[in-house]
Formats: C-alpha cells, structure tokens, sequence
C-alpha cells in the first residue's frame, strides 16, 4: 500500500537519507527504528509529501507522491513529531478543521469528529483550547487528526514519546487495534515498543537501511538474542558496542 | 472545485483564529482609534478647520497607519505555522500550498478590509457636517480597500521567510514604508535632476497610486498596479515556502 522507491535527500553537505527503499503492506506495522539523526524524520516527510526527495519517490495506495500529491496525501493519516496542532483552536474545532479539509461536511463531518473524539478519549477536553492541554491530551489530539478520516495508510513519528506508561499502553493498544486494515509506520527509538506492535522493523543508521525484517529475525542476528544488542551492533559498529 | 473548498476551508480557519485571541480586537481598537485621532485633531491637516466637508485627510492617513496594522496582523501567518510546527501538518493534508496561500491571504485581507469598514462613523460624520461628494468616498474606500491588499501581500510574503514574527513584522514595515514614500515628495525630489527616475520610482508607489483614487479617479491602470503587487507578492510567498521546506 505504501512504497518507498530509492529515497534521497542531503542538507547542505549532510547526506540525510541515503537510498531508501522499502514497502508496507496492509495489516503491517512497520517500525522504523535508528539512532536520533538517523534519518527517520527527513523519511517520513518525504513519504507525506512535505519534504521533496532529492531523487527517487514513494506511491502510496497506487498514487505517486510527486506527480500526484493531492490523492496521495489523501490516503495519509500523519502525526508529525512533537503532534503540532493550532493552539488558539479548541480540541472540537481543530479535529472539525481537519475533517473539513479532507473533505467531510454536514452530518458526515459532525460524526467522524466525533467518533475520533469518542475513540481517542478526548470528551473531557473537547472544548478546551489546544495550548491548554497536557502533553498526552495535546498528542491524542494530534492522533485523533490523522485516524479521523481512517485512511488507508497511518504515519506516526515517535507516537508515544513523552507520554507516562499508561498512556502509552493506550496509544499502543489503539495502533494494534486499526492495524488489521491499514498499513502503519511508527518511527521509534523505544526497543520494547518494536516488540510489543511491530510486525516488522527497519533499522536505519546514517541514512540507509541496516536491517529489515520481524523483529524475531532481528534478534537471531545478535548472540545474545535481545533487540538491544542488534541495534547497538548495526548502529554503532561490532568493535565499540561490546 | 475542490481547489475552492480548500482556499474556503483554510480562509475560515484564519479568519477564525484572529478572534480566537484578544490580539484581533486589539488591532482592531488600536486602529480605528488611531485613524480617528489623526483625521480629526491632527494640527495642520485638521478636517474641521478645512471648511470642506469630505474625507481628504481620512484617506491621506490611511497608508500611514496601515503601517502598523497591517504588518502586525500579517506576521503570524506563516512565522507561526513555522515555528510550532503547524506547517507539517497543514502542507502534509490533502491540499495544494497554492490553496493554503491563498486562503490565509483573503482571510488576513477581509480581516483589514473589516476595520477599514468600521470606520463607517467618519462618513456620517462628514454628511452631517455638510454635503461631501459620495462618489469621491465610495472610490477612496475602494483604493483604501486594494491598498490594503498590497499590505496584506507583502506582509504575507515577509512572514513566509521567517520563523519569527517580530522579523516578520519589522521586514513588512520596513518595505511597506519604502514603498509608501517612493510616491512623496520627500523621496522624488531627490532624483529632481533626473526626470525618469522620478517617474520609474513614484509608479512603483503605492502612493501615487493611492492619490489619484483619492481624487475619485478610479483608473483600470491603478487597478492593475494594485492587483499585479499582489500576484507578485503572493507568487513569491510561494517561492520562498516551496523552497524552505526543501532546505
């Protein structure tokens, strides 16, 4: 459903993404894991369309993000990093922007607002303004953007960071529970996170892919057998991780 | 089609926001307050001491205090989508950036051309005082109407190269100023020895420009200068966002 056709992207002299390919079926979560700097943000916003690649391209459910990005950003449900959202706005009319915009009016838009709001357990703040909220609230916010339309394909950048161990296990288990029909990426430096929702995990370092399979493969790759191990060996070399 | 539903949706939001925050209405009082003191008590230029029932010292303060206005409702529109990060959001949504421009710059326009409308008071002020001209009025109001679309463009365009909205406004000030008195006096006789820098500096004013609508002479070229700054402004705006995201 999602394909990354051989991505490039360098920041002056920073050769940021490297040459990545890869695809993400329906029903797969995919982990995009690697060391900060890695290259996991600049990925991502060249497969929502906010960043242009240098060379290469990614097609999400058959559209091609370059040639044609207004389709293909239709299919994307996105939380970006930090989950930035309109802090004038209150909780409601930012999640009714969104709808607007991706097309809802009327009765339609009123009901996928509210069910995202019923879903992501925003009642109580619903009519607050967005700066007022506390960081899960502000993230649950953000998330409820990207699922409202319940697009095809989900891209969440560090979903679950700064959130406290409650709410994380919520955000996790409401990933699980959509993956069944979507094709989902989460972009994470939390091992255990990998372990408890990926299908699959990419490990990126300086920009290209080091390793890509379940992460039961993964761990067979160290000695010791535990996802730690394997991603200090990609990421930083045989000789300084021991 | 879809393209319209788009510039609606963004244009909404904008014009939303400005009351969503108490900075909107302060603009707003700051303005009309301002407007009113000049064209009334300021010395020398005074409506009651002219004996002439019109609104030529209105009109003639406009691009002044536009000067604060407008730069300082123009400046969050993109600095502050850059800086909280908002712009990820908004430019990853099925829309096109062009849609977004445009819709933020007619929010930001009908925004201006709402307090420009409140001043409303000085027209009944002047009937009451005498017997003025309607139609010199209803054109001023229409050049002080595409004028501040001039603003709002530069403003637009100086808030789109920076993450900061104090930049943001100082910049637009700044090339609004310039542009302002590149028409006056003050800057034409400078060049007094050479004719046609006179002429290529003062038709890139919007002062000149504003003078003769004022007079009540509205001209399809005036128009044109008013409409081709904005297209100028709003494609550079493009430019620049199109080519930040990619740095």
């Amino acid at each position: 459903m999602l394909e990354a056709k051989d991505l490039y992207k360098s920041f002056g002299s920073i050769k940021a993404v490297n040459g990545i390919s890869f695809s993400v079926a329906k029903g797969e979560v995919l982990g995009f894991l690697g060391p900060n700097g890695a290259g996991k943000t600049t990925t991502m916003r060249m497969l929502t369309g906010f960043l242009p690649p240098a060379s290469g391209t990614a097609t999400v459910c058959g559209h091609d993000m370059l040639s044609n990005p207004v389709e293909a950003k239709a299919q994307i449900g996105y939380l970006p990093e930090n989950a930035p959202a309109y802090d004038s706005m209150t909780v409601e009319n930012f999640l009714k922007f969104s709808a607007e915009i991706r097309g809802y009016r009327g009765k339609e838009l009123q009901t996928k607002v509210e069910t995202a709001m019923e879903r992501c357990q925003l009642r109580d703040v619903q009519r607050q303004t967005i700066h007022t909220l506390s960081k899960g609230y502000r993230q649950r916010t953000c998330f409820a953007q990207a699922v409202l339309s319940d697009p095809p394909v989900l891209i969440m950048d560090e979903p679950t960071d700064g959130l406290d161990p409650n709410q994380k296990h919520t955000v996790r288990k409401m990933i699980k529970e959509m993956s069944s029909n979507k094709a989902i990426i989460i972009s994470t430096h939390i091992l255990e996170e990998v372990e408890a929702v990926c299908t699959r995990a990419i490990i990126i370092n300086k920009g290209c892919i080091v390793a890509n399979g379940t992460p039961d493969e993964l761990k067979k790759k160290s000695d010791t057998g535990r996802l730690d191990d394997v991603f200090r060996s990609l990421t930083i070399g045989r000789e300084e991780s021991k | 089609m879809r393209s319209l539903m788009n510039i609606a949706t963004i244009f909404k939001r904008e014009l939303k926001s400005y009351f969503e925050a108490p900075v909107a209405y302060v603009f707003m009082v700051v303005f009309l307050v301002l407007i009113g003191a000049l064209t009334f008590m300021w010395p020398g230029f005074p409506l009651f001491e002219r004996g002439v029932a019109d609104l030529a010292s209105f009109f003639a303060w406009i691009p002044i205090v536009y000067l604060l206005l407008v730069p300082a409702s123009t400046m969050g529109l993109w600095a502050e989508e850059q800086r909280t990060g908002t712009i990820e959001l908004l430019l990853t949504m099925p829309i096109t950036l062009g849609d977004a421009i445009i819709g933020k710059f007619l929010a930001a326009w009908l925004f201006i051309v709402i307090g420009l409308a409140l001043t409303f008071p000085v027209i009944i002020t002047v009937n009451y005082l005498g017997d003025p001209d309607m139609g010199v009025i209803f054109c001023g109001y229409i050049g002080a109407a595409l004028l501040a679309g001039c603003y709002v463009a530069v403003g637009l365009f100086t808030s789109a190269t920076t993450k900061s909205q104090v930049i943001s406004f100082v910049l637009s000030l700044t090339i609004c100023f310039i542009l302002v008195m590149a028409g006056t006096p003050f800057i034409t006789n400078l060049f007094s020895e050479w004719a046609w820098v006179i002429t290529v500096v003062s038709t890139l004013s919007f002062w000149t420009h504003f003078e003769s609508i004022q007079r009540g002479v509205l001209d399809m070229g005036d128009i044109i200068y008013y409409l081709s700054v904005m297209t100028f402004m709003i494609f550079a705006t493009y430019i620049v966002i199109d080519n930040r995201k990619s740095a």
